[in-house]
């Protein structure tokens, strides 16, 4: 063993979906913690799964299609932290299919959160700022010279960077003037050629050259400039940080009350945030970091209420079902809209609020409903593998629902949970019958309070 | 000070897609509606006429008789101003009463917020579908959503019957237990035992109910009996939301309106009749609305997305006729040169509903003051 079992499980749980069975025993037999990490933050050292793969199953000019396939990767790509971190912009940088209804520069907007996820901060605002999908979705093609419309400078500063408090109404209309011009090519019509997405498109005629000031630093800037200096703003490190450490670590309260309501782990927040001012936002370094954070390694009892989508990748990572490309997940789209998360249709320009308003009775019983069925059919081929090396309804109770949790990823449960699972176990054992086996132990423990945490 | 009426019931019916308000409410007599519907447009000899100026779909029949018995109130021209185009932000601006800002709250979340302040109830407010509308979200609210009544709840499998029982005890176990253990962990906890405490409810829902009303085989029309059931046993519930989707007519709109609303209309019908079977109808009103009206002109096969459209309250204690005004047709008062114009607010008859229904006060609930009608009779 070079690495711890519990650990590695809690990392996989919360840089990736969920480890299964094999890979906790493999990443544990052959890697130590740290380079277990060294490898999340280095996807391409993996193989990428190549679209012309894909698109034999997943392919339409609709979400039915794109969702699917986007989903196929979440749950086998060996790269997850590079999943992972797409999921997270999309949280944190959220457009809705709905203002636009253009299907193909929102899928294009998902392709590009896949690359520039682990690059650094200035990239990703270089890239989201020239993104026709979010031009569209803030009205930066109504952001003119001489008429600026300031929806995207105002949650450029207040939602995707520096959070509420740190700049004022005058810096959100230099900003805003920095950006006019930033638009996109009209996409050709869909008859009878066929969607294509927008292209970015600079307008120099349409662009305000004349000198701005923004936070406090005066000067003819464009789009660019204005990125580089929030970048460089104290306020920006720890707004972003703070966002990982809500996605990776433990629930924040709802993004708009971080002004008022300091970080739960001031220390590493602001650790993080230091790494990100002296590494030019590379998110490399900072997830390095806090995955390898003491913090972080101890915080297996830091509540995080998976998202829908975690649910759902983490399950079907589980059963093994979509280990090949094949049609079925499809299904899925109405599953997590009706768990609250409409994959690409985030409900307001805030994205979802997460934590503990992922849950009421109507979301609550949606999973465990869907995790109960999912793991109904013992031929699955995670499931199979999980029935055969838990053991069997002779072992003792207890040990065996140990084994059941640690092949289900290492589920850390309460001491209530555990003995009631035991019990539940129990009756099992004494009650046999043909239609009783161990997936009844799965069963019951992927339907527990414990369960809808990462 | 308004009183809270313990009694009264709404049903809130959503046509999701904006529904062609000009095609099941037509004016017929009208010049305008012929010049410019060329193709997507009613026979005068197939409509069934209501008075001299308006007449029904021919797929609305039974709206027709409804109207007749005056159970049928038409809210003609409802919208609100500067009508949204987007079906997602314009059911938004429906659900919350916010027409310029984004927010999480729905009018229905707040409303049985105050029908049921301590939270006595899991059912007081229920969705019949899955998801929640954001027209009933209110963190902290309870609300049912019901999927399938006979289904709903957890640790349904029918193969394995005799775990049933013992998995539900083990459920209840689990999550009833998650006190002292955190709040996040408390409050989902406390989110299940509502689950259960709501499958317990419904649980002779299915067994209790009888009728002679045979209502037809399409969405509508079981979530309106889904309703009744509900309703007739008695379970303390004062919301009622469901969805009725397909009305996002741009092409071939003659092909597929008409289904929608003869589905639609029969299984109102048969809601009211059912409940009228067992006495049970003094109390319920049904508020039908969608997120907007359709483009004046057609495109040749359907109608794109437009403004000015017409809500329905139905209910035998509701006073049937027509309120509010039909929008102009005239061209010159189209707005943005292709739109009816609203002539009455939607957040006014949320706001009659919500104080002359349910006893509620209506202006925290919908931001503000707005015209009401007087369609009730008690």
């Amino acid at each position: 063993m070079k690495s711890d079992r519990n650990q590695i499980a809690h990392l996989m749980r919360r840089a990736s979906f969920g480890a299964t069975p094999e890979e906790l025993d493999r990443l544990t037999a052959e890697k130590t913690y740290e380079e277990v990490v060294d490898d999340l933050v280095n996807p391409e050292r993996f193989p990428y799964i190549e679209d012309n793969f894909l698109d034999r199953y997943y392919t339409h000019e609709a979400l039915v299609g794109y969702i699917p396939k986007w989903l196929y990767r979440m749950i086998n790509s060996q790269r997850p932290l590079e999943e992972k971190m797409t999921l997270f912009l999309h949280q944190v940088f959220p457009v809705a299919w709905g203002k636009g209804e253009h299907s193909l520069s929102l899928f294009e907007e998902i392709e590009t959160f896949r690359k520039v996820g682990l690059a650094d901060f200035k990239t990703m605002l270089l890239q989201l700022s020239k993104d026709p999908a979010m031009i569209f979705w803030l009205d930066n093609n109504e952001n003119h010279k001489n008429e600026i419309n300031e929806n995207y400078g105002r949650e450029l500063l207040e939602l995707f960077s520096m959070g509420v408090g740190n700049y004022t109404e005058d810096d959100i209309k230099n900003a805003s003037r920095a950006f006019t011009g930033w638009t996109f090519s009209q996409p050709i019509p869909l008859y009878p050629q066929g969607f294509y997405p927008a292209r970015f498109e600079f307008h120099p005629e349409d662009h305000d050259f004349g000198p701005k000031t923004f936070l406090g630093q005066t000067g003819n800037f464009d789009g660019e400039d204005i990125i580089d200096i929030i970048v460089k703003q104290p306020a920006t490190a720890r707004f972003v940080c703070r966002h990982l450490y809500n996605f990776f670590v433990e629930d924040e309260p709802q993004v708009p009350s971080w002004d008022i309501e300091p970080p739960k782990d001031e220390n590493l927040v602001n650790a993080l945030s230091e790494i990100f001012l002296n590494s030019d936002g590379d998110m490399r370094a900072v997830l390095k970091s806090l995955f390898n954070s003491d913090s972080f390694k101890t915080s297996i009892n830091r509540k995080k209420v998976k998202s829908p989508t975690e649910l759902v990748v983490g399950v079907l990572r589980q059963t093994g079902e979509y280990r090949e490309v094949k049609p079925g997940l499809e299904s899925y789209l109405e599953t997590l809209t009706s768990m609250g998360q409409s994959l690409l249709n985030p409900p307001t320009v805030e994205g979802w609020h997460t934590g503990h308003e992922w849950i009421d009775s109507g979301t609550l019983s949606e999973r465990v409903n869907f995790a109960e069925t999912e793991f109904d059919d013992v031929n699955k081929p995670g499931i199979k593998e999980i029935v055969k090396r838990a053991g069997s309804l002779d072992d003792d109770p207890s040990a065996l629902v140990d084994r059941c949790l640690d092949l289900l990823g290492g589920i850390v449960v309460s001491d209530t949970t555990h003995s009631e699972l035991v019990a539940y176990t129990k009756h099992l054992e004494e009650n046999r019958s043909e239609s009783v086996d161990i997936s009844d132990v799965l069963k019951m423990i992927v339907s527990t309070v414990d369960y809808q945490f990462a | 000070m308004i009183s809270k009426n313990q009694d009264k019931v709404l049903v809130v019916v959503q046509l999701t897609g904006g529904n062609d308000f000009m095609n099941t409410v037509i004016p017929y007599t009208n010049g305008h509606y012929y010049n410019s519907r060329k193709k997507v447009v009613i026979k005068e000899d197939e409509m069934i006429p209501m008075d001299d100026t308006l007449a029904f779909n021919p797929n609305a029949s039974a709206f027709k008789t409804l109207y007749d018995e005056g159970k049928l109130g038409i809210v003609q021209g409802i919208g609100y101003p500067n009508s949204n185009r987007s079906h997602f932000r314009g059911m938004d601006i429906w659900h919350t009463c916010e027409p310029d800002k984004v927010v999480n709250e729905g009018w229905l979340g707040l409303a049985v917020e105050e029908l049921d302040p301590s939270q006595r109830n899991v059912l007081t407010g229920v969705n019949i579908g899955r998801g929640l509308p954001r027209a009933m979200a209110k963190s902290g609210v309870p609300i049912t959503s019901i999927g399938d009544i006979e289904g709903y709840g957890v640790m349904n499998d029918a193969e394995k019957e005799q775990l049933r029982d013992r998995s539900i005890e083990a459920f209840k176990n689990i999550y009833g237990q998650a006190i002292g253990s955190g709040p996040v962990t408390e409050y989902i906890g406390k989110t299940g035992m509502d689950v259960l405490k709501g499958a317990d409810l419904l649980a002779d829902v299915s067994e209790s109910y009888t009728s002679t009303i045979e209502y037809a085989d399409n969405p509508i029309a079981k979530s309106l009996r889904d309703v009744a059931r509900i309703h007739l046993a008695n379970l303390g519930t004062r919301i009622f939301y469901t969805n009725h989707g397909g009305y996002d007519h741009h092409a071939n709109e003659m092909l597929a309106h008409p289904g929608l609303l003869k589905d639609l209309t029969g299984a109102i019908a048969d809601f009211i009749d059912d409940l009228e079977e067992h006495d049970a109808a003094d109390n319920v009103a049904v508020l039908i609305f969608t997120e907007f009206g359709r483009r004046m002109r057609d495109n040749g096969s359907g109608t794109d997305h437009g403004s000015g459209g017409g809500a329905f309250l139905v209910g035998k204690n509701v006073k049937g006729g027509l309120y509010s005004e039909y929008p102009s047709l005239d061209p010159s008062k189209w707005e943005h040169g292709e739109d009816l114009q609203h002539t009455y607010d939607f957040r006014g008859l949320y706001s009659t509903v919500l104080e002359q229904w349910l006893g509620l006060e209506a202006n925290p609930i919908v931001h503000g003051q707005f015209e009401q009608l007087k369609p009730f009779s008690i």
